[in-house]
């Protein structure tokens, strides 16, 4: 790694909870995560085959909860790490599945950082999410861990 | 599935272009995957895979390892070690830890060429 000059982080917006966020579930997203993940099985793809298995719709890969809470992270993540967001990487995710997401839902995902804390000269910053359906039911609540380099 | 199994291996190798896919799909837009010189120019050997998607790697290991239904895979977390890179091959392997409240416990690594890329990886699997 480059040598970054040091840069303090901001713990001031520890404990902000951000606006939520909707995402519509398309089928063609699905397939779509679906092909860049390698999922083969066509309940990711085809609503028949779901429908066999006892879905609804297509039904999403557990790992496309990345997908629908993107429109609240994004702005939670670039609110909290704004300029530093070059010296990023992830750190550690935490997913608990609950309720399975068919295309047709509508995801709604409210982010909070929950902690905020420099350690080693590395800042971190802890993001949680809960998301639900349009029915109110919990799909995912998620831990994101993100880390800054050079603090 | 029992404590101690080991689950199926997954190997992968994610091509020259798939961080660019993985980007349009998951609405990723860090130019660090994606972006040869902006990842040197922040200090990366070159652009690196998303962690997001090695762990989908995890993921699909411990699903297809409970039967392949996606309601099996119940809890996931995992933590980030070193990168990841394309067109390196991807070795996931797991062992069956416990049961624990009716589900299995399962930790799981994911490799490339011997270096950890997602390590203490812990799936709770409900095989449907």
């Amino acid at each position: 790694m480059t040598n970054l000059p040091a840069m303090p982080i901001d713990t001031s917006k520890q404990g902000t909870t951000y606006d939520a966020a909707e995402f519509e579930v398309e089928a063609a997203r699905i397939s779509q995560y679906a092909d860049a993940v390698h999922e083969e099985n066509p309940v990711h793809r085809d609503a028949e085959a779901a429908k066999a298995a006892g879905f609804k719709d297509v039904v999403a890969p557990p790992m496309f909860v990345v997908v629908y809470s993107a429109p609240a992270m994004g702005p939670a993540i670039w609110d909290a790490i704004g300029d530093m967001l070059p010296r990023m990487v992830h750190g550690g995710q935490e997913f608990v599945w609950a309720e399975p997401v068919c295309a047709g839902d509508t995801i709604t995902t409210q982010a909070t950082l929950a902690e905020v804390y420099e350690k080693d000269g590395k800042g971190f910053f802890v993001f949680e999410s809960v998301s639900k359906n349009q029915d109110g039911d919990e799909v995912v609540r998620a831990t994101w861990t993100n880390i800054v380099r050079g603090v | 599935m029992q404590t101690g199994d080991s689950i199926p291996e997954v190997k992968i190798t994610p091509d020259a272009g798939l961080t660019k896919r993985y980007a349009e799909a998951s609405g990723d837009p860090n130019p660090i995957h994606v972006d040869e010189e902006f990842a040197k120019n922040v200090g990366l050997p070159g652009c690196i895979l998303h962690g997001l998607y090695s762990m989908a790697q995890v993921a699909r290991a411990n699903t297809a390892a409970a039967g392949g239904d996606p309601r099996s895979l119940k809890r996931l977390a995992v933590q980030f070690r070193g990168m990841g890179f394309p067109e390196q091959e991807i070795t996931v392997t797991g062992t069956v830890k416990e049961e624990r409240k009716g589900r299995i416990v399962v930790d799981t690594v994911a490799e490339q060429n011997g270096n950890g890329i997602i390590r203490n990886a812990e799936a709770e699997l409900e095989p449907v």
